[in-house]
């Protein structure tokens, strides 16, 4: 029975195809296309004034409101800039630890290290930043009670608070695709480049950075567009700082087209930029 | 190279079929609209004063096993906040009605948590219900189903912000003025007025809080009603376009004070307890748990007067258990929850007869539950709308969703 079922499927190569494939794709077409969707429709509808119900006619003044009015230009940059912040210090902090890990540490070593990381990666989000709430806290929190003697003080909540903590939960995120890159960079190539007279600084532009360089990619994919949506960092350590995420929450219960049409400002950003590393070929494999 | 080719089909397969999703969607949604507006006129012919057509529960029936309610944090305590604290288990074991409660953060949260039809009861602010009413969210109430509603204050039935045109929508749950908060070791001399966290030149400059909502506006608004007569505000919630332009000034320039606005109130009272705010706007159940907590805090309503909430317990028009709803009504109504909530809280109770039931046998006093001339200067919550609320015909005034869109960008700037 199951045989001659399988020699039937066997036998229409198209037919297996399509019975393997309609589940993830009706899950991806209906969940994930269609919500995207609805969201883009969504932001071209405008709400009753007294009510707040959705009035489904089609009109661009959120996109309108979005362009004029400079407190969004302002979100939006901000919003931009520390994304691109916490991508750059998750990768400075991200190359060295990953080379580290995969070249130099002793096999035992590695897989602890390895472990290491991910560890903070199982701990609850909101317990990672509420533990950053108590750290950052001006005059009693840990940094000032810890580095305030030799004059270091908190930077408090706010734009740098935002930074920190974004960076401390995205860093993992960084370390693992750089990792792979490394562990899959031959030691003979590192070797040669150095019999043939290379420095290290010399071998590290023109062997390493080409090779993880695709990974490197990888890994600010994710931090920028964590970066990009995240709301709770800013709700719990950014004081009065607001990023987009914390506009759509702000205002999907009261004015959900508005909502909508802030929430596609990190889509066309990531789209941008998943375009542009596209244009360079980083994300191509060789 | 066939597999590209596969590839390529495959690709262009689901290309259709995504195409095909988002016209039909697209279509899904023009019919919805379309019923919409036509649901809409519907209604609007068959009441002349723009309210959604819903009947009111005629009669009592069996208790469905559960309620879903939407409340202000510390409205529905079963005893897990505090176990002192509980008017709730009783009652689900007095009806069968398992009590299930979402803590709204705001007025806008628990209109946007209703207009989803889970829940069957609301503890709404009077900027939320009227929007609630009109919005067709929730039903009348049928008060005679309520045995407890005769022992609430007169005062406070068939207001502006529980009624339209002589229909009750709602039974009164209590009121209170939202308070100046200020620590007590840290701030000295203590504030008398709204003026201290305004004041550009504050010694608490970074350590100030406001409300985060669009209705703090109103705070503004009242500030500049009693410092700035020129101005001409007589209703906090009625500002023409001069008027709400000032208040938003008076924010803008409030703002390099603040050092978080509070929307979550347990991260309120960790800002008061930790020192990192120590003066600003609050509501007196914030005091109590920090109080609780060992923090040198006190509130006071302040020589300009203050804002303040008259609430009121609502039900849904799409509520899937409108007995057990109406139990919880009639129960958070009766003498000892009205009581013990009122107290809890710390606002003044609606039910004439609680006062005698309070554990602090001064709590109707101390919260001035009959005392008018204490509410005279008490602006409760209300929504602002185009047509002014102070009885201006001459001008328009700016409607709630213009106050949202303000407060946006006033926190994003």
């Amino acid at each position: 029975m199951l045989d001659s079922l399988a020699t039937w499927f066997h036998n229409r190569p198209r037919v297996k195809l399509a019975a393997l494939l309609t589940a993830p794709l009706f899950w991806l077409v209906v969940a994930y296309i269609g919500s995207l969707c609805s969201l883009l429709v969504t932001s071209f509808y405008s709400i009753n004034s007294f009510t707040g119900n959705v009035i489904h006619t089609f009109n661009l003044n959120n996109f309108k409101e979005v362009f004029s009015n400079s407190s969004y230009h302002n979100v939006i940059l901000r919003t931009l800039g520390i994304s691109i912040a916490v991508t750059f210090i998750c990768g400075f902090l991200a190359v060295p630890i990953a080379f580290y890990i995969a070249k130099i540490a002793k096999p035992r070593a590695q897989k602890i290290l390895v472990a290491a990381i991910l560890t903070p990666l199982w701990a609850s989000y909101l317990v990672k930043i509420y533990s950053w709430r108590t750290m950052l806290e001006p005059n009693s929190g840990v940094i000032d009670w810890l580095l305030g003697p030799i004059g270091i003080r908190s930077p408090g909540f706010g734009i740098i608070g935002i930074i920190i903590g974004l960076s401390y939960l995205w860093l993992p995120y960084m370390i693992l695709p750089i990792y792979a890159g490394f562990d899959r960079l031959p030691n003979s190539l590192l070797d040669a480049s150095s019999d043939l007279g290379a420095r290290n600084l010399y071998t590290f532009k023109r062997v390493i950075a080409p090779i993880i360089f695709p990974s490197i990619v990888a890994g600010s994919v994710f931090t920028f567009s964590l970066s990009l949506g995240d709301y709770i960092t800013a709700q719990i350590i950014g004081g009065k700082i607001q990023m987009l995420g914390n506009v759509v929450y702000q205002n999907y219960s009261l004015n959900l087209p508005f909502a909508a049409t802030i929430s596609i400002v990190p889509i066309a950003i990531m789209g941008i930029y998943l375009t542009a590393i596209r244009k360079v070929g980083a994300l191509s494999n060789e | 190279m066939e597999v590209q080719m596969h590839r390529k089909r495959l690709v262009k397969t689901s290309l259709v079929a995504a195409a095909a999703l988002l016209i039909l969607s697209g279509c899904g949604n023009s019919g919805d609209s379309a019923s919409d507006t036509n649901s809409a006129s519907e209604s609007s012919t068959a009441s002349d004063n723009g309210l959604p057509k819903i009947e009111a529960l005629q009669s009592l029936g069996a208790g469905e096993g559960q309620v879903n309610i939407v409340a202000w944090a510390g409205y529905v305590e079963n005893g897990s906040t505090d176990p002192k604290v509980d008017w709730v288990t009783g009652f689900e074991k007095e009806t069968g009605c398992k009590v299930n409660v979402k803590v709204g953060a705001s007025s806008d949260d628990m209109v946007a948590l209703m207009k989803t039809g889970e829940y069957d009861v609301v503890s709404a602010s009077g900027d939320a219900s009227l929007r609630l009413i009109y919005g067709g969210d929730v039903a009348p109430v049928n008060t005679d189903l309520i045995a407890n509603y005769a022992d609430i204050f007169e005062n406070l039935k068939m207001q502006p912000w529980n009624s339209v045109d002589g229909v009750a929508y709602g039974v009164p749950h209590g009121r209170g003025a939202n308070l100046l908060a200020y620590r007590t070791d840290i701030v000295k001399p203590a504030p008398t007025s709204w003026g201290a966290v305004f004041d550009a030149n504050s010694p608490y400059k970074g350590k100030i809080t406001a409300y985060d909502s669009p209705i703090y506006i109103a705070d503004a608004a009242l500030y500049l009603m009693k410092t700035k007569p020129e101005l001409g505000i007589t209703y906090p919630y009625a500002l023409d376009q001069t008027q709400f332009d000032a208040a938003i000034e008076l924010l803008n320039q409030q703002k390099p004070l603040v050092s978080e606005y509070w929307g979550d109130y347990l991260k309120h009272v960790a800002g008061l307890k930790a020192g990192t705010t120590v003066l600003g706007t609050t509501w007196q159940v914030n005091i109590n748990l920090a109080k609780g907590e060992g923090t040198k805090v006190e509130g006071i309503k302040p020589v300009e007067g203050s804002t303040g909430w008259s609430d009121t317990w609502m039900i849904s028009s799409k509520a899937k258990n409108p007995n057990c709803g109406y139990m919880w009504m009639n129960h958070i109504a009766s003498p000892e929850a009205n009581a013990a909530v009122a107290e809890w809280f710390g606002e003044a109770p609606s039910n004439a007869k609680s006062c005698d039931l309070t554990a602090d046998k001064n709590h109707c006093a101390t919260f001035h539950a009959s005392d008018d001339a204490y509410w005279q200067d008490v602006y409760y919550w209300n929504t602002a709308t185009e047509k002014c609320l102070d009885g201006r015909t001459d001008v328009k005034c700016i409607p709630y969703s213009d106050w949202a869109t303000a407060w946006s960008s006033l926190r994003n700037s």
